[in-house]
């Protein structure tokens, strides 16, 4: 029969292993964030086409056209701008969506034991259902211009993994954050504002001098980024190694730091949500 | 000793909580404001750059909700745990579910805990009745393919068959409930622990709960309870433990334990009587809802002595409530329970059954109850009092509200040490022949 001991400072051994047995419930707060997500709304999913559709539209005529910034090789802007929207979409959602996804859970969390570290990654399947579906724009897109997908295609999931772990990180962090001090509530709105126009989103990387670009690479966005159009424009956009490395080094960092910060703040939630 | 299946050692809980300076009466100057928030915002950046919660207030103080609590449950057991409100029940069953961290001490406990603080957890109200099962069951520690297996016991539990695919925000309160409660009732875990989850819902559907509870205690799980209802805590345990102030202040046989329970009421009461605080026997009041019980008591020729209005034997009596109504009532039900010490149910009295129905406009009103039929034998009796503006529905309810004291003054004057039953029957016509 497994035994159990509470004690005060305790470190959980059988946290991963909770982790697992929990999976059911990971999958079903999952399934109810989406099933919640559209309800009462008119047009429902459309939302998450509309959205980056618009942004996508917005870049392409500031960027493109009124700035006449250069595209990557002989891509067509808007397709440059749309490769780099999809995982910066994600990373904001998932972002946004995790770290308040414990404060709307509170009474979960006061009244039910379970490894809180599901809650904030249950709502990044969210995110990565809205990705999923402004996957769709982008094939929409690609027919449209028609642009060929060349064999870096097949590398995406690789760059999808990167992106869900870039933005797993900073989102426990801030998570945990967030229930100790509401303040980080208003932060997240400014970093994914401010975040948008610092990572290449409606440019192409290139456009950063040489000398600075290892340095932009700190952001781990840009790694991820960097990578989606390397796939997504068939080496049109050529792949800046040292940059991705840096940004692969960033990103589990803040991963390990997060998990690490949240795991530490976790014990406490129930008191102070 | 491996038949123990939870050790509790030294358990011990703090919390920090903010004061707010009130200064009734004189309104704080311009200066008194800026220079209280300049110094709460200051202490609430240190806390941060520390890392440490913030708290809201002007003074912060340690609270201990727990303080060195030590018992042992063993398996198959059913513990019961009584005590006044924040006397540190929940907060001890959440540390025993892992919610929260002790502060110092530790347990141990053998076997798959599940617990039960609250129904419906984590319900969500867009989502249909049978959306809503697998949800809350997953919540609760079930496996899908096990509230499979159960899906259509819960369904016939809930009596919501009809309602399964509609969204469960346009459920009454009582469907809302009885979904909930039958979710939670057919966890099947070794140790069961339950905070105060049989108040809800109506008196059959209560029944029907401790019914399921009783079965559940039967099944040589170990399951610890938590209530206000002395009825249940006395049919679904053996022992008990009464906590007071953090502290456990009397622990054993549950018929002992409630006995040392209520014998405290009745102090307290008698702050009350001064206070007119009806709070510490108030369960379940919302702040929205209807009317309020603002004082409970009998009229008719009594004394007060022995801390409570004192009648004669066989003396009649009247129980006046008064209500404060907030929005008009129409026809509700009244429901008074009248209980002896035992916490044994004498009489229980709904104004429906005599077709009265409470018809009020907003304002103080009295509500009388004259009982000519129930000769009391000797002794202290307690009385539930609740109003129910709809069947599904209550708006306030009081429990365990000491009431009144029968005495024998001379009535009887044979055979004195003689035990007094229930009721001391008046009307009695000796015949031989």
């Amino acid at each position: 029969m497994q035994e159990l001991i509470i004690e005060a400072g305790r470190i959980e051994r059988h946290y991963w292993l909770d982790l697992w047995r929990y999976r059911e419930l990971f999958q079903v707060l999952a399934w109810r964030d989406l099933s919640v997500r559209y309800k009462q709304t008119v047009i429902g999913v459309l939302w998450a086409l509309i959205r980056p559709f618009l942004t996508m539209l917005v870049f392409t005529v500031i960027f493109g056209r009124i700035a006449k910034l250069a595209s990557d090789g002989t891509a067509p802007y808007a397709l440059m701008v749309f490769a780099g929207m999809l995982p910066w979409t994600f990373f904001s959602t998932a972002l946004a969506e995790a770290s308040n996804s414990l404060i709307t859970d509170a009474n979960l969390i006061s009244k039910v034991y379970f490894p809180r570290l599901i809650v904030p990654t249950a709502t990044v399947v969210v995110a990565f259902v809205d990705f999923l579906i402004s996957f769709c724009i982008l094939m929409a897109l690609m027919a449209w211009y028609r642009f060929l997908p060349n064999w870096q295609m097949l590398l995406l999931p690789i760059f999808v993994l990167l992106a869900f772990l870039a933005s797993m990180g900073p989102a426990l962090w801030i998570t945990a954050l967030n229930v100790r001090y509401r303040d980080f509530r208003y932060v997240i709105p400014f970093i994914v504002q401010f975040g948008l126009y610092v990572s290449p989103v409606g440019f192409s990387s290139s456009v950063i001098p040489e000398k600075w670009r290892l340095l932009y690479s700190i952001n781990p966005m840009v790694g991820v980024i960097d990578g989606f159009r390397w796939c997504i424009l068939g080496g049109q956009s050529p792949l800046y190694l040292p940059g991705l490395a840096l940004s692969v080094v960033v990103t589990i960092f803040f991963l390990w730091f997060g998990v690490r910060r949240f795991r530490m703040m976790e014990r406490s939630f129930a008191d102070i949500i | 000793m491996s038949d123990t299946a939870i050790t509790v050692e030294n358990l011990s809980k703090r919390y920090l909580i903010g004061h707010r300076f009130a200064r009734r009466g004189a309104r704080l100057t311009l200066r008194e404001v800026v220079e209280r928030e300049a110094r709460n915002f200051t202490r609430k950046l240190a806390d941060f750059a520390r890392g440490r919660q913030i708290v809201q207030g002007d003074e912060v103080e340690e609270f201990w909700a727990l303080k060195n609590i030590s018992f042992d449950v063993k398996q198959g057991e059913a513990l019961g745990i009584i005590g006044p409100n924040g006397a540190g029940k929940s907060t001890l069953l959440k540390i025993l579910s892992r919610i929260t961290e002790p502060t110092q001490g530790r347990v141990k406990i053998r076997g798959r805990v599940a617990s039960l603080l609250e129904v419906g957890t984590g319900f969500h109200s867009e989502l249909t009745g049978r959306e809503n099962i697998y949800l809350n069951g997953a919540i609760l520690g079930m496996t899908r393919t096990e509230i499979k297996r159960k899906f259509d016991e819960i369904v016939a539990f809930a009596e919501v068959e009809e309602f399964l695919d509609t969204p469960v925000k346009r459920y009454s309160s009582g469907m809302y409930v009885r979904l909930a409660f039958a979710v939670a009732a057919h966890l099947e875990p070794e140790i069961l622990i339950v905070d105060e989850v049989l108040a809800v819902g109506d008196a059959a559907f209560q029944k029907k709960c401790l019914g399921k509870m009783s079965e559940v205690a039967r099944q040589s799980r170990t399951v610890l309870f938590v209530s206000h209802n002395m009825g249940a805590i006395r049919t679904l345990t053996q022992k008990c433990i009464l906590l007071e102030h953090g502290c456990i202040a009397a622990s054993g046989n549950t018929e002992n334990v409630i006995a040392a329970y209520l014998a405290k009421t009745l102090e307290v009461r008698a702050e009350a009587l001064h206070t007119e605080d009806l709070e510490f026997f108030r369960r379940s009041r919302k702040d929205s809802s209807e009317a309020k019980i603002v004082r409970v008591g009998i009229s008719g020729p009594y004394r007060e002595s022995d801390l409570l209005p004192t009648i004669e034997l066989g003396a009649k009596f009247t129980i006046e409530i008064h209500l404060a109504v907030y929005k008009a009532l129409h026809g509700a039900n009244v429901i008074m329970i009248i209980k002896t010490s035992q916490g044994e149910h004498v009489a229980v009295l709904a104004s429906w059954d005599r077709d009265f129905g409470l018809s009020l406009e907003p304002g103080h009103h009295i509500v009388k109850v004259r009982i000519n039929d129930l000769p009391l034998s000797p002794g202290r009796y307690f009385l539930d009092v609740g109003v129910d503006p709809t069947i599904d529905e209550s708006c306030d309810v009081i429990f365990d509200y000491p009431l009144l004291s029968v005495v024998n003054d001379g009535q009887v004057v044979h055979w004195l040490e003689r035990p007094w039953g229930v009721v001391h029957c008046q009307e009695v016509e000796w015949n031989a022949s």
